[in-house]
């Protein structure tokens, strides 16, 4: 999954021509652009964040669309057995979601709409902190929190660190629970962590990640956070937005419009 | 290995319980190989709970292997000689923990055959590598001192010299084991209930009353099932560190008991509530935590009356109340309390599974074998020409001075010749109190 600047850029390119519009590919795009020599620093470090709309979200509420989209494009299995599933993205409702915010009064409906949840990518993960082997770490030009499969001990501190429960363990081998196998994405095997990864492969190639891109009420926004004209610092600069357990300083990067 | 040709011959009870020990052994190592086969899945262990029994065990562990300083500092800081005899036991039963804390995190690891890669790419932010090189540390310290006290033993030899520094290494380095453990979990924005800077301090606590604990048990039973006695002022001694122990770490819990329940913040409140009160949900927990402050209230009640923590009958019964309801609150409620509620607010129940118990009581048996093991040698060392059977296996398998001293011990228990050489000074006397019996 690693891969150097160069490469980066080189398959951003690629994507460019490949594939069809959005605002996540003018933000690939300065990046691109941005100034600085092969092996260079680029200037201004990138970090890819996320907005959902619940009350996009909310239209449709039955609705799994980014899940399967997720499930598929991961080989993620479904296991039966609560205690043991593996989650990149899925639903929760509101009032767990935000169980330290209050939202007591708020109508049944609100309440209990389920909306998405996945790995924050943190601007400080406790995670990264504590993993003992570097298994799990910030990508440096992008901000992503990586998972490397391979390196991983399973010892599930990640999981314990994890103010969010985004993390999964490969408690059993998930390789027969996988119903339709995608060849482009690797499988996992018993006994490693993994969890949502902002399908670092398909930004890779310019596209925008599958959960965004499946929505059929376009209620998530991808983007580059730390690029102030870009359109999701747009919607952050007019909207007042919440984020899951910020005072815990971890510095979430998947904003919820309520 | 040295001395370990003392460990092969004994009574014919001690052949049985080894052959039981190791017998079981077997049988949850197949048990081990069953759960390497199918994955973590077959133990009670979950999405929400993902630490369980294994880490608990780990933990409370880490707390026995500390204890042996409690030991270890009054004889060589401050001279007590009464505790002679019970110092080779805490160091081998430190050992022992050591390795049971490094099985554990073994048994409980994903992919244990990917183990070698904190050491390959060791991230100095991590606190589990900071646990690795302190548990690795004490390890070494530990059994070096164990081998170099039996080898001057049975030599009837002072301590070699270089090995006071080691010793005295070896009593921070114990308080360090376990604070960086308490930091494991004091470390993690997101769970209430573990980070609390007490954490480390009450671990200490804990492990100052149960370590001692055991290793007063064990006296008692060694003096029962051998000659080997650590004595009487040894014993009083080691129970008056347990009282003290018990105290303040039930201080701490009433501490942490009152931020909790009186700050009225959720996460923290409702902690405490599942495991002892249980006014909000009934979770697994709840038995558990309440029989662990029962046990525990009675435990502390029985050191604090002098009458009864004098009896060693009544002791035995204090001792063994200690270390089960410090078992109960730190190998299995304090681990598995953090996970309840989960980041999303769900409860989860957790029970181990059998498998799960069984390769749990197989690592104990380990322990179990390797402290009956430990205490063999160092008891044949002891007891020297006592047991004549050994003696020729022994000759032969030391060096000439091995021999000589051999036939120079003729006393009925041999002189450890050991010179505390503390930051009292006291010990430069040398040479007139080697008559201490260990």
């Amino acid at each position: 999954m690693k891969m150097t600047r160069k490469e980066f850029l080189k398959l951003t390119g690629a994507g460019l021509v490949l594939v069809f519009g959005g605002q996540e590919l003018a933000a690939l795009d300065r990046m691109a652009q941005a100034p600085g020599p092969n092996g260079a620093k680029p200037q201004r470090r990138k970090q890819w964040a996320m907005i959902v709309d619940t009350r996009k979200c909310a239209k449709d509420r039955g609705c799994t669309s980014c899940m399967e989209a997720c499930d598929w494009a991961h080989n993620i299995p479904d296991i039966p057995d609560n205690a043991h599933q593996i989650k990149w993205v899925w639903n929760e409702p509101v009032d767990k979601v935000f169980n330290d915010y209050d939202v007591r009064y708020m109508e049944e409906s609100q309440r209990t709409e389920p909306i998405p949840v996945m790995c924050n990518h943190c601007d400080s993960p406790p995670c990264v902190r504590v993993c003992p082997t570097g298994a799990t770490w910030k990508r440096p030009e992008d901000g992503i929190v990586m998972m490397d499969w391979h390196r991983c001990i399973g010892c599930r501190y990640c999981m314990a660190a994890c103010p969010y429960g985004a993390r999964s363990f490969n408690w059993v081998d998930p390789r027969p629970y996988i119903k339709k196998l995608n060849p482009d994405f690797p499988t996992r095997t018993k006994g490693v962590v993994e969890k949502c990864c902002f399908c670092d492969e398909r930004l890779a190639v310019g596209k925008a990640p599958a959960c965004v891109e499946a929505c059929p009420e376009k209620a998530m926004m991808f983007g580059d956070v730390n690029d102030p004209k870009s359109e999701i610092r747009e919607v952050l600069a007019k909207n007042y937005v919440l984020r899951r357990r910020p005072e815990l300083g971890t510095g979430p990067n998947i904003y919820y419009l309520i | 290995m040295f001395l370990f040709e003392k460990a092969l011959v004994g009574s014919r009870r001690y052949k049985i319980w080894v052959g039981a020990l190791l017998a079981y052994i077997t049988l949850a190592f197949v048990v081990y190989l069953y759960q390497l086969n199918q994955g973590l899945g077959i133990t009670g262990m979950s999405r929400n709970v993902s630490w369980g029994l294994y880490i608990g065990q780990f933990t409370f562990l880490v707390g026995v292997a500390a204890s042996a300083v409690m030991v270890v500092l009054p004889y060589y800081l401050h001279n007590r000689k009464e505790f002679g005899r019970m110092t080779i036991l805490g160091e081998s039963l430190a050992v022992a923990a050591v390795t049971m804390c490094l099985m554990f995190i073994m048994i409980d690891m994903g992919k244990p055959m990917r183990a070698l890669n904190v050491l390959l790419y060791p991230q100095f932010h991590s606190i589990m590598f900071w646990d690795m090189v302190s548990l690795g540390g004490y390890l070494i310290l530990n059994a070096v001192i164990t081998v170099n006290a039996l080898h001057a033993e049975q030599q009837d030899l002072p301590l070699p010299r270089w090995l006071m520094p080691i010793i005295l290494l070896s009593i921070p380095w114990a308080i360090s084991i376990h604070t960086v453990t308490g930091f494991l979990y004091a470390g993690l924005p997101g769970r209430l209930s573990w980070r609390t800077a007490i954490m480390a301090p009450r671990f200490l606590a804990s492990a100052f009353a149960a370590g001692p604990a055991l290793l007063i048990l064990l006296s008692l039973l060694l003096r029962k099932l051998t000659r080997y006695d650590v004595g009487k002022r040894a014993i009083n001694g080691l129970a008056v560190i347990v009282t003290y122990a018990m105290v303040i770490n039930t201080f701490f819990i009433l501490m942490e008991f009152f931020t909790a329940m009186y700050s009225r913040v959720p996460g923290l409140t409702e902690d405490f509530q599942d495991i002892y009160l249980g006014q909000l949900v009934h979770t697994s927990l709840l038995p558990w935590g309440r029989t662990s402050l029962v046990l525990m209230a009675a435990a502390l009640i029985m050191l604090l009356i002098p009458k009864i923590r004098r009896n060693e009958r009544t002791l035995a019964i204090a001792c063994g109340l200690v270390f089960l309801s410090l078992w109960i609150d730190k190998g299995f409620c304090m681990v598995v309390g953090g996970f309840i509620p989960s980041p999303l607010g769900t409860i989860t129940r957790y029970v181990p599974t059998l498998p799960e118990i069984a390769i749990t009581v197989g690592v104990w048996a380990v322990g179990a074998l390797m402290i009956t093991v430990f205490y063999k040698i160092a008891l044949a060392v002891n007891a020297g020409e006592e047991e004549p059977a050994h003696a020729p296996i022994a000759e032969v398998a030391h060096s000439v001075t091995a021999i000589g001293s051999a036939a120079q011990a003729s006393s009925t228990s041999l002189h450890p010749g050991l010179m505390p050489s503390g930051p009292d000074g006291r010990g430069a006397a040398g040479k007139d109190e080697q008559s201490w019996h260990r």
